[in-house]
């Protein structure tokens, strides 16, 4: 039978169907940090209950970490503490950890990938939304709750039911200054937040063909702005060129093997979907959202649309915006160029590129914060740190940072930030704090010029993205 | 795990459409590392203004309404996986949460911790928020074994769909860690089939 990519991964992982019920799939990678394990760890170990597979493990610090001044202690007791429970649960089940100041220490999505963790055909899961980024590989990668993550530090195995299958094409000839961000922020504000719930996406079409696996991971990583579980890209040479010689990655002949069975991973020509769209590249615009959950989105020179909802009124009334109005020359006082959306070494690439030879806006206050340390690291070597401190910009540790704002990275009440992050929630950067959604392109230009501009009209720059 | 039969109870209307775990339990209560205390600052930004003020219009900071069931809008519940929001409004005294749609992450939470997510028409939501708005005193009866939301003293009677398996772990207290350690055995032979 015609297989979809979905289902070729999903089938080799399950170990046993419940008749009338969810089937036992297996997990070959579970990724932890510090925000959502201690509960699972303490629910084994109220019950007695090994850890069943440690080496399958993989820990980092990243949630609840600060930006500035990593080498000393942390100043938060209750952060303090949320990462002392880490390292000793770590130590205490033989787990591999990437604490803060470690050479791989970074944004959980950010690591699994650039240690070459994530490998295609694999699941993986994490207790985080976002864990639909590693789908990038075509690998099947989730979210889950805690009581989920005890399940798999039990028996690394979940019950889940099979999702049903959406596949997202998108073809033709992206604009210049179109960002892989921009791609999945049209895709969401055309199909809404709830449009995937119960589905597993695939992206196809030459779009994603073409885009480089940072760009990818992008577009998986929003899958759950749409209520997909998880989103996939089938594997490809882009694929297995970014794993080869990573740490993690399967060297000489094994690697080959791996790629001879990677190349197989693909949606067969007769394969069916339940549910499928299409949407043309040339249609797609630098995007940036006016609301408060990632389907707000619009086109940056369009007018916000007016509706007559209450939901959506409340949501215009957080946000201080009014239906009808355009955001072109909206001042903006805060930028944020990070999360595990945007914070891979291409981003800052782009955003380097822009800011080149131009300066800061007096009135912007902006957090340009690595994914990991593996990316300030290459930052330093290309050098765009010195493009930045010349333009006035400071780049700061590793984390996560203000885009979900557990540690002293906060937006104020009231302000607006252009952020390349995932999530517009009231609050979501701050309490109060009006987030708007962008790419690393328009968040750049943000920067330099103190309020939205319209990228798509600076053409002399565009030959740079 | 908390057995789950049956509830009858006054509701909660909260009609807002798109609420998030964000809005259910802020990133920044997320730093404890038990289960404990989640419910005291359940939707806290909504509850309270930043001064630390009660914000009269809330829903919840009516005394009219009360009970152990939510009725909210629809897709309740998406964004993070964070399962502090099923804590939350578990350790706030809800039992049943009732909208028109649940994103996915949520509804799992809540079954873990012995919420019952019960989905219903748009058009039973509807009705269901005009009434208990108007009538705070309205008793809804969820029947988990027989699959059915009834208005008490009211015609209107819905059915709602639940999975076997889970509702089975729900009126049993069961979790899925206990059915999982049972597989043990199937679990290793499959590892080992995996190498060859």
């Amino acid at each position: 039978m015609a297989k979809t990519l979905f289902d070729k991964v999903w089938d080799k992982h399950v170990v046993d169907t419940i008749t009338d019920g969810p089937q036992i799939i297996y997990i070959d990678k579970h990724l932890i940090h510090e925000v959502t394990s201690p509960q699972a760890f303490n629910e084994l170990a109220e019950r007695s209950i090994p850890i069943f597979r440690p080496q399958q493990i993989v820990a980092t610090a990243d949630h609840n970490t600060p930006t500035v001044d990593q080498h000393l202690p942390v100043k938060d007791a209750l952060s303090r503490n949320q990462l002392k429970q880490l390292t000793e649960n770590c130590q205490k089940n033989d787990i591999e950890l990437y604490g803060l100041g470690h050479e791989y220490n970074g944004i959980v999505h950010v690591i699994g990938p650039e240690l070459g963790i994530t490998q295609p055909g694999m699941t993986i899961v994490c207790g985080d939304s976002h864990t639909s980024t590693h789908g990038a590989f075509g690998t099947i990668a989730f979210g889950i709750g805690t009581s989920q993550v005890a399940q798999v530090f039990a028996s690394q195995c979940l019950l889940m039911n099979k999702p049903k299958k959406l596949r997202v094409n998108v073809n033709g000839k992206l604009k210049k200054g179109v960002l892989p961000k921009d791609v999945i922020l049209y895709i969401i504000a055309k199909l809404g937040t709830n449009s995937g719930t119960g589905y597993f996406c695939e992206y196809a079409g030459n779009v994603f063909e073409e885009m480089s696996m940072e760009g990818r991971m992008t577009v998986c990583n929003m899958s759950i702005e749409m209520g997909a579980r998880g989103g996939m890209i089938a594997p490809d040479e882009t694929t297995f060129e970014y794993i080869k010689n990573r740490k993690f990655a399967p060297k000489g002949d094994d690697f080959e093997k791996k790629v001879a069975y990677w190349k197989t991973l693909k949606t067969d020509e007769k394969a069916t979907f339940d549910l499928e769209y299409s949407f043309d590249a040339e249609d797609i615009e630098p995007m940036i959202t006016y609301g408060t959950n990632p389907g707000m989105g619009i086109k940056i020179s369009e007018a916000i649309p007016s509706l007559d909802d209450a939901s959506f009124e409340k949501s215009l009334a957080y946000m201080n915006f009014q239906k009808g109005e355009r955001l072109l020359n909206k001042p903006i006082n805060y930028v944020f160029i990070g999360s595990c959306t945007n914070s891979r070494i291409e981003d800052f690439r782009v955003a380097a590129n822009y800011i080149k030879g131009k300066q800061k806006a007096p009135n912007v206050n902006a957090w340009f914060v690595p994914g990991s340390q593996q990316v300030a690291k290459q930052i330093k070597e290309e050098g765009l740190d010195v493009i930045f401190t010349d333009a006035g910009f400071k780049l700061r540790q590793p984390g996560c940072s203000a885009c979900l704002a557990m540690n002293d990275d906060k937006i104020p009440e009231g302000e607006y930030c252009v952020s390349t992050s995932n999530r517009n929630f009231e609050g979501r950067q701050g309490q109060g704090a009006r987030t708007i959604l962008a790419s690393p392109l328009v968040a750049a230009s943000t920067a330099v010029a103190g309020k939205i501009i319209n990228i798509l009209e600076e053409t002399s720059t565009l030959e740079l993205v | 795990m908390e057995k789950f039969e049956r509830l009858i109870s006054t509701a909660i209307p909260l009609p807002t459409e798109n609420v998030d775990t964000d809005q259910i339990i802020p990133a920044r209560f997320l730093k404890a590392t038990d289960k404990k205390g989640f419910g005291d600052n359940v939707f806290k930004d909504w509850r309270y203004h930043k001064d630390g003020s009660i914000n009269k219009t809330f829903v919840l900071n009516n005394s009219k309404y009360t009970g152990s069931i939510l009725v909210a809008g629809n897709n309740f519940g998406c964004g993070s996986s964070r399962e502090h929001a099923a804590w939350a409004l578990a350790g706030y005294g809800f039992k049943v949460i009732i909208s028109s749609f649940f994103a996915d992450i949520f509804k799992g939470n809540a079954l873990n911790n012995g919420i019952l997510p019960v989905q219903v028409s748009e058009d039973c939501l509807k009705t269901l928020l005009q009434l208990i708005t108007k009538k705070p005193d309205t008793k809804i009866d969820i029947d988990l074994q027989n699959q059915v939301l009834q208005i008490v003293g009211n015609v209107i009677v819905e059915k709602f769909e639940i999975d076997t398996y889970k509702k089975v772990c729900l009126i049993n207290g069961y979790d899925d860690i206990d059915y999982l350690l049972s597989k043990k055995d199937k679990i290793i032979a499959y590892e080992q089939e995996q190498q060859f």
